[in-house]
């Protein structure tokens, strides 16, 4: 028998190896990101700062009616069932649209999600006499649920929604909009401002702790209803780091784990590193989009294509190291809505200098043209060295422009007020470039297509109008079948590369640089990136 | 000296007003819309309407500022539009940061400033003061950002000494004085301190340089004082331009270190500053220029009274 004080002894040694076996055990996994914004997105609900907060605090926190499916990156994603299991149209009446929500889902308080609460959501940014009506988040989301006109529960799992018109696109409005908590509201006192550090909603993570500007923490919600996009991760730490070479280095120095939109420059040091470069097809383009009002250059069709065709696409995916693809249109070529345009955009030198001589002009007589920039900004990609290169290339086959360079901020105003605008017509402006986001049929192609859309109304910035393009677009919102609609929407893409609508030039690919620790991260081919997808 | 004091103080009056007026006023001159922070860019007018209601940003600007200084008289500078947090809170948070920084940078850059500054006075013409005026004109000259960038490469990634980024560990600001958070300042507050340091090098240097040629030195040196007490009197005699000077830049560093607080991520008045001014959040804009305005008004305020402490014949005039 030993003496006690030999087996307290080897006790004692063995101590520190159980401990730091059962904490390897139990270790809580970390991944630490940096992203590109400023701060925190908002955390009531509707996340504010554009589409890419969607996937920092919207999607994690919260989950829409109908969600997008973004954890594949092989392909391009779908509509696919959210907190709403089926959704239907009402045969007899093509406006009213039933939702059936999906049972035993629990918000982050323990609260049910009801039919009550969903349309106490829909109260929440729709209705300003409601109680919990919040402008913010109000702001956020209605320009992105245009059609709804009412609402209604029909039971406690069932919600009506009645859009404006008939609107067979209505679904893809619907990823944007997510359900917050009303036990939740009404246990901080009715204060959304409350709400925002202690948020409640059925997502897959649940926020921890949220130093405003600086971090967010969120940590794995392990009751998350879908069992198949549970979180890989126990904790994400969000840390805005604005500066593009300042994230660089956060990364290279061990202070985060994932960053996104490394700056080209840093690239290849990244990469020798051993940091792993991810990127995708994504829904954005940069383009320049014309103006066709009378007096613009830009009404000659000639010029239009000439400009698309004068334009090395390659050389700027070079000048960006590798971060964009070229672009053939308003979407990309995978994309369902592509269709078969006649004209090919391309680098094609002779045939641009060709269509000019036709029109009258050469670089010895150049048509002259100002064009609206901004200097930098969210989706405007290295703004400045891109649009020089074009106008180097554009002189080349006798378009001369001139660039007229202001923030970002003041950009958005001149395209909200579109090309007949003074403050666009007036100073002669008759292009604006600015980066748009191409993520869903309204996105991507109607608003920029559909002749009602001009301004006031919309975006259609130039006043394109196509009585063969209305036609098709008018059919799509009443065309539920989705072959169908993919099959018209192709078509009015097929007519805007036709017209030459724009001057595309590349598509982003939302770059992310992830360090070795990261054993996983899908990218999707979207701005709504899922989170729970990383492993560390 | 009372009545000095008084009369810089009612001096204080006018510019403070001034200042609020210009900081309000400054905003609206640039183009933009502080609406951007707040909705998409494709909101539609109606959005746009009710939103520039909820914000009062509807109201002629004359009334717009009447109500704001009305507030901020009464210390309440408004909501943040882009965070819907109280600008106080913001403004309160970043400067207390910046203060630290502009703090320990500024002692650095006045310390090493004096002693390089007299060094060079002293050894006029020799190759310590060659060393000193090329160190001088570097530190006015060299693009902080850059320098902030090659001290982060060299010390954060090659040699992993420093953090990148953040003012404490985890992106904690809560600031404690213990080595993990004292690592996040060092590059920052070196990358700071190379302004003041030149421009009081050089100012130290000729002032020391100078009297050194005067006739109270000579008669002080024939008395058979030592150099120490010699220093002593040059160092007397050179200390209210020296704290005039030093003033000043402290103020500039409280302003004037965004693109340092960029570079490094560092959550003071200068980030946060860059971040208003991109959002275009009027409020937080608005009261982040006021409240570094008063700082400088009151450190000049400062300065004022404590040079004719040092140097009596000043308060006389």
């Amino acid at each position: 028998m030993q003496p006690l004080s030999k087996k307290f002894a080897r006790c004692l040694i063995a101590l520190p190896f159980a401990l730091t076996l059962h904490a390897s055990l139990h270790a809580e996994t970390v991944a630490r990101y940096g992203i590109s914004m400023a701060d925190i997105p908002l955390t009531t609900g509707q996340p504010d700062r554009g589409a890419g907060a969607y996937q920092f605090t919207g999607h994690t926190l919260y989950d829409p009616l109908v969600a997008w499916e973004a954890n594949i990156g092989n392909r391009p994603g779908k509509l696919i069932p959210g907190l709403a299991t089926a959704w239907n149209v009402d045969p007899k009446d093509n406006k009213k649209w039933r939702f059936s929500l999906r049972k035993g889902v629990k918000f982050h308080d323990g609260s049910d999600l009801t039919a009550d609460a969903v349309v106490w959501n829909l109260d929440k940014v729709l209705d300003d006499k409601s109680p919990q009506f919040d402008a913010k988040q109000s702001a956020q989301v209605r320009p992105r649920i245009p059609s709804i006109a009412s609402y209604r529960k029909v039971d406690d799992s069932t919600v009506e929604i009645v859009t404006k018109d008939v609107d067979a696109l209505f679904p893809y409005q619907l990823p944007w909009f997510l359900i917050s908590s009303p036990t939740q509201w009404d246990k901080l006192g009715r204060d959304w401002n409350k709400f925002a550090s202690q948020p409640s909603g059925t997502g897959p993570f649940k926020l921890d702790k949220l130093v405003p500007r600086e971090r967010a923490d969120l940590v794995k919600n392990a009751g998350y209803w879908d069992k198949t996009r549970m979180a890989k991760t126990d904790r994400i730490v969000l840390v805005p780091i604005p500066d593009a070479l300042t994230r660089a280095n956060a990364l290279m120095n061990g202070q985060v784990d994932i960053i996104e939109t490394p700056p080209p420059d840093v690239l290849p040091q990244l990469q020798r590193s051993g940091y792993k470069l991810v990127k995708n097809v994504t829904p954005h383009v940069w383009p320049y989009h014309f103006s066709t009002q009378p007096g613009s250059p830009w009404t000659d069709i000639r010029v239009r294509k000439a400009a698309n065709l004068a334009i090395d696409r390659d050389a700027i995916v070079k000048l960006l190291n590798g971060l964009a693809t070229p672009a053939k249109g308003q979407l990309d070529a995978t994309s369902p809505w592509f269709g078969k345009p006649g004209f090919q955009i391309k680098y094609d030198l002779a045939t641009a200098k060709a269509l000019m001589a036709q029109a009258g002009y050469s670089p010895s007589k150049p048509l002259k043209a100002k064009i609206i920039i901004a200097q930098g900004g969210t989706g405007q990609m290295l703004s400045l060295p891109m649009n020089e290169f074009i106008q180097q290339s554009l002189a080349e086959v006798g378009i001369q422009l001139e660039f007229e360079v202001v923030e970002l901020e003041n950009l958005y105003l001149h395209w909200r007020s579109g090309a007949k605008a003074d403050m666009n017509a007036g100073k002669g402006i008759t292009g604006i470039n600015l980066g748009y986001v191409t993520a869903d049929p309204f996105y991507a192609l109607t608003r920029f297509a559909y002749g009602r859309y001009q301004a006031p109304n919309g975006v259609n910035w130039g006043g394109y109008a196509n009585p063969k393009v209305d036609a098709a677009i008018d059919k799509i919102r009443v065309s539920f079948d989705t072959k169908v609609q993919d099959g018209l929407l192709a078509s009015v893409h097929q007519a805007m590369v036709d017209d030459a609508l724009m001057l595309w030039v590349v598509h982003d690919v939302n770059p992310h640089a992830l360090s070795p620790k990261v054993k996983e991260f899908v990218q999707a081919q979207h701005w709504f990136q899922d989170l729970t997808t990383i492993r560390m | 000296m009372l009545f000095y004091i008084l009369k810089r103080f009612l001096y204080a009056i006018p510019i403070a007003l001034g200042v609020t007026l210009v900081s309000f006023m400054l905003v609206y001159l640039a183009p933009g819309d502080p609406l951007n922070a707040i909705a998409p860019a494709d909101a539609p007018a109606d959005v746009i309407e009710a939103l520039k209601s909820a914000y009062g940003l509807d109201r002629p600007v004359p009334v717009q500022y009447g109500v704001w200084l009305w507030r901020a008289v009464q210390g309440d500078l408004g909501t943040s539009i882009a965070s819907g947090r109280a600008v106080n809170t913001e403004v309160m948070s970043a400067v207390s940061n910046t203060l630290l920084l502009a703090g320990i940078a500024g002692l650095v850059g006045v310390l090493a400033g004096c002693a390089l500054g007299a060094l060079a006075g002293y050894k006029n013409g020799g190759w310590i003061d060659r060393i000193a005026t090329l160190i001088s004109v570097v530190g006015v000259s060299i693009p902080h950002y850059w320098l902030g960038l090659v001290l982060t490469i060299i010390f954060s990634i090659w040699l992993d000494w420093f953090p990148a980024m953040g003012a404490g560990p985890g992106g904690s600001s809560e600031w404690r004085w213990d080595i993990e958070h004292m690592r996040h300042l060092v590059l920052p507050a070196l990358t700071l301190s190379v302004i003041p340091m030149g421009i009081i090098t050089r100012t130290v240097r000729a002032l020391v340089a100078d009297m050194l040629q005067q006739e109270f030195v000579t008669s002080l040196r024939a008395r058979g004082l030592g150099g120490s007490r010699v220093f002593r009197h040059i160092a007397k005699n050179t200390a209210p331009t020296v704290l005039a000077v030093a003033g000043l830049q402290i103020g500039y560093l409280m302003g004037g270190s965004i693109l340092v607080e960029t570079v490094f991520a560092w959550p003071g008045t200068g980030f946060l500053l860059n971040t208003a001014i991109f959002q275009r959040d009027i409020p937080l804009l608005q009261g982040t220029i006021l409240v570094l305005c008063m700082f400088f008004v009151a450190l000049n305020l400062i300065v004022d009274i404590l040079q004719p402490l040092l140097d009596p014949r000043m308060g006389r005039g």
